[in-house]
Parts: C-alpha cells; sequence; structure tokens
C-alpha cells in the first residue's frame, strides 16, 4: 500500500530547504487550500453527473450525452452557465442573512469533507475527535438553510427551510447514534485510527448484527440528512416552487447545489469510513495471494470506490419510494429508528464488554 | 496530531477560510460576467405572479418548536455519551451500570414525551 505521508513529508523537507519554517507552513497551507478546492469542485461536478447519469438508466433514459465524452463535461458547462446567469436583489429580503446562508452551508460541507481520510497518510485535519467534529461542522449546514429560508421572505422558502430543519435536525439524532455505535466498537474517534483498526475485516464483518442494523439506519438518516430521495419533502417540488432556495438565482443557487451533492459524498464517505473500512482494501484472513492483489489497488481509488458505490444506493432510493409526508416522516424517526437505534446500542455495548465479536 | 508538521486546528481553519474563499471567489467571479438590469417587477417574491400579500416572515407552526427542544434533550445526551463510548472496554462492569442509569433516564424522558403526544404532528 503506497504511503501518501512519504510523499507530503518530502514536500515538507523540501519547501524547508528553501525557506524558513512559518514560510513553508503558510505555503503548504494555501497549497492545501488550493487542493481542496479544486477536489471539492471536482468531486461536486462529478457527483451532479452521476446523479443525472443513474437518474437516466433508471427511467430507462440516456441522460447527459452530447458535451463532452459521456456528458461528462455537462455539470461543468451548467456550472459555467449558472456563473453568467444575474444575481437578483430582492425587494424585501433580510439582505445580511440573505447573503450570509450560502457560506454556512459551503462552511459546513467543506469542513466536513476536509475530515474524511483519502487514503494511507492522506487526511487533511487528523483530531483525535475527528468522527465527533465531523458531526459537530455538519450541523452548521441546518443553520445555513433556516437562515436561507428564513431571510428571503417568500412562504415557500419559509415553509421548506422549517421542515428542512425539523427533518435534519431529528435524523441529526439518529446519525449520531449509529455513529456512537461504531465509534464504541472501534474504541476511538479518530478517523485514520479507526480505519486502520479495519485493517483485517471491514467493522459490517466484524461487528455482528448491531453493525448492520446500525448501517442501515445510518443510510436512511443520510438520505434524510442530505434532504434527497424519499426526504425531500423540503423542496416539494409540486407543493413548494424549489423550497429554501426557491429566491436564489445564479451562482447563490448554485451553492445550495454543490453543497446538497458534496454533502451526498460526505454521507456515504462517513459510511464506507466507518462501515467498509475507509481506504481499506478488502481483506480476508488467510488468503494471501487474494490481499496482496487487493492491495495493489491504490487506496484513494478504495475510499471513493466505495463512497460512489454507497451514493449509487442513496439515489436509488429516490426512485424507489414514493415522497413522505411530513407526520410519517417525523414518526419514521422518533417511534422507529431513535427506539432501535437505542436498543442496537445496548445490544452492540453488551457485545463489546461481553468481548463476543471477531 | 501533526501533519506536515501542522497543527489540526490550523488545518481546519485553513479548511474553512477556503470554504469562505470558493464563495467569495465564485461571487466575485460572477459579478465581473454576469448581467444586470433592474425591472420594478423583478424584486417581488417568487410566489404566484400577483404582489405578495401579507408578511412573509410570518409566525410558523409551534409543532417545530416542540421538535426542536426534544432533538435538544437528545443530542445533549450524545454529548455525553461519546467520551464514555470511547473508553466502553476499559471502563467495563462498572462503566456499564452507570451508564445504564444515566440511560434509563433518558429513555423515561422520551416515554413521556411519547404519552404526552409530543411525537404526534398535529
Amino acid at each position: 500500500m503506497f504511503d501518501f505521508s512519504f510523499l507530503t513529508n518530502w514536500v515538507h523537507t523540501t519547501l524547508l530547504q528553501y525557506m524558513p519554517e512559518w514560510l513553508a507552513i503558510t505555503a503548504e497551507c494555501v497549497l492545501i487550500g488550493v487542493l481542496l478546492l479544486l477536489t471539492y469542485s471536482v468531486l461536486a461536478l462529478f457527483y451532479i453527473w452521476y446523479e443525472r447519469k443513474v437518474c437516466a438508466a433508471f427511467q430507462c433514459r440516456l441522460g447527459p450525452n452530447r458535451v463532452g465524452p459521456w456528458g461528462l463535461l455537462q455539470s461543468v458547462a451548467d456550472m459555467f452557465k449558472i456563473l453568467i446567469k444575474e444575481l437578483i436583489s430582492l425587494k424585501y429580503t433580510d439582505k445580511f442573512l440573505f447573503a450570509l446562508a450560502p457560506y454556512l452551508v459551503i462552511l459546513a460541507s467543506m469542513l466536513a469533507f476536509a475530515v474524511l481520510p483519502w487514503g494511507n497518510g492522506l487526511q487533511i485535519i487528523n483530531f483525535n475527535i475527528g468522527i465527533f467534529f465531523l458531526i459537530a461542522v455538519s450541523s452548521i449546514g441546518v443553520l445555513g438553510i433556516l437562515l436561507a429560508g428564513w431571510s428571503s421572505a417568500n412562504k415557500f422558502t419559509l415553509i421548506g427551510a422549517l421542515r428542512s430543519g425539523a427533518q435534519m435536525v431529528s435524523y441529526e439524532l439518529s446519525i449520531g447514534l449509529s455513529v456512537l455505535t461504531m465509534v464504541a466498537f472501534a474504541g476511538t474517534m479518530n478517523v485514520v485510527e479507526i480505519v486502520e483498526a479495519q485493517s483485517n475485516l471491514w467493522f459490517i464483518f466484524t461487528a455482528h448484527v448491531p453493525a448492520i442494523i446500525a448501517f442501515i439506519i445510518y443510510l436512511i438518516a443520510g438520505t434524510a440528512e442530505t434532504n434527497r430521495g424519499p426526504f425531500d419533502l423540503p423542496e416539494a417540488e409540486s407543493e413548494l416552487t424549489a423550497g429554501y432556495h426557491t429566491e436564489y438565482s445564479g451562482i447563490h443557487f448554485g451553492f445550495f447545489y454543490l453543497a446538497e451533492y458534496l454533502n451526498l459524498f460526505v454521507v456515504s464517505g462517513v459510511a464506507t469510513l466507518l462501515f467498509f473500512g475507509g481506504w481499506m482494501p478488502l481483506h480476508i484472513p488467510g488468503w494471501d495471494s487474494f490481499n496482496m492483489v487487493m492491495d495493489w489497488i491504490p487506496s484513494v481509488i478504495w475510499f471513493i470506490g466505495k463512497a460512489v458505490l454507497i451514493s449509487f444506493i442513496i439515489i436509488w432510493f429516490k426512485w424507489t419510494f414514493p415522497r413522505l409526508r411530513i407526520d410519517q416522516m417525523l414518526a419514521l424517526e422518533w417511534k422507529y429508528l431513535l427506539p432501535i437505534n437505542l436498543v442496537n446500542l445496548v445490544v452492540m455495548v453488551l457485545i463489546i464488554v461481553y468481548g463476543i465479536h471477531f | 496530531m501533526l501533519i506536515l508538521g501542522i497543527q489540526s486546528s490550523t488545518l481546519a481553519i485553513t479548511a474553512a477560510l477556503t470554504g469562505i474563499g470558493l464563495v467569495a471567489l465564485a461571487l466575485w467571479l460572477a459579478g465581473l460576467i454576469s448581467p444586470s438590469s433592474t425591472n420594478p417587477q423583478k424584486g417581488e417574491a417568487y410566489e404566484c405572479g400577483i404582489p405578495t400579500r401579507g408578511e412573509s416572515m410570518a409566525q410558523f407552526k409551534v409543532g417545530y418548536y416542540l421538535f426542536a427542544i426534544l432533538f435538544l434533550m437528545f443530542d445533549v445526551e450524545c454529548v455525553f455519551l461519546f467520551p464514555w463510548a470511547v473508553r466502553v472496554k476499559e471502563l467495563g462492569g462498572a462503566g456499564l451500570i452507570s451508564i445504564a442509569i444515566f440511560f434509563t433516564i433518558l429513555v423515561l424522558g422520551l416515554v413521556y414525551a411519547w404519552r404526552k403526544g409530543a411525537l404526534e404532528w398535529k
């Protein structure tokens, strides 16, 4: 497995030869910022294309296929088009909050994005409370959405934002509890250590039934967190025009769009990290030659590949289930997922304490 | 934890600044290349075509507050449970009993809210 920290250390030592330490660190921070920006936008654009292609496949259509090979450049063209559209200033909006909302939404997804471990030695933020930090920053997004809906001075956006707030806040509990279940199993909150704990077998295989239940709950809650699939009632087109971002035009709307798709990646990335071993290749104890072959595939490809596959399931949800009503949505969380999750946590803890796992 | 000899908190600030930078950069670019025209009709809310009636930043259903308060209760619980979850194995039986008491009180709260009908959407 290629260790990327070799590369980063080389960059660090080379820079130190030419400049004092504070300048080297500043340069590295700028470099990291630029790389983060590029990966963020490229991945978001790829996800927009990917979602459209998958949706098209589910509906027996071709999807975007004119711009670039397989329509790959379609989302780039769309983003450019959004960029050249006018930013309309409205009469009754709360100007400051209206402008602040996209910043918060992007900030939340960017910070959550930076915590994910990308590959062997390839992670940006490496706190010892990593996964906790991720949950904390991703909840800033709710604030952005609520502000967007409220400051637009439009009845549709207000209703959309409140629904979205209620939904994201409720399902955050389920996300938190299923993450908690896996953190209890891993015994650490550091993302790198969580991945390394899965070097033999991924948690979904080692942690028995509680891990599978936690994964299913996480997937449902993650779909609701990203306002997608059957839980898209905050932006139910047939009743609320476009939900909380109805009044946003041009690139202002583009930010919400980007953040929505990036959040899809972050949700699948966290699922990968907690249940499917992050960037760890598939290892089967005893099958040494198989493990060697799996080690040949770079860790970044493992991580992104697994995340894209999990996103495929989330996109699949959208075309399988009809949209829920708000009372059904809240009942599902508070009366089913939350109690199941609490029981699941207790079972998991008993398994850990009595050591009945692989 | 150090990466490249940089503290993670510095990197978190870098990531935050990158996020803000992305928005600011794109807004600046859009300001440069996007057209702008004025029209009294443009500033109207996108609601139904006729001028908006009544206050749009209006009062809303109280049910949303109820769920927000319930969320608060369970989210604070998560803050307490995370440090314990990291040390489940080491704490063993004694930790299990003390967290069971905490857990029971919490579940009682949920049961109370359920019986009172706070979880119904009316």
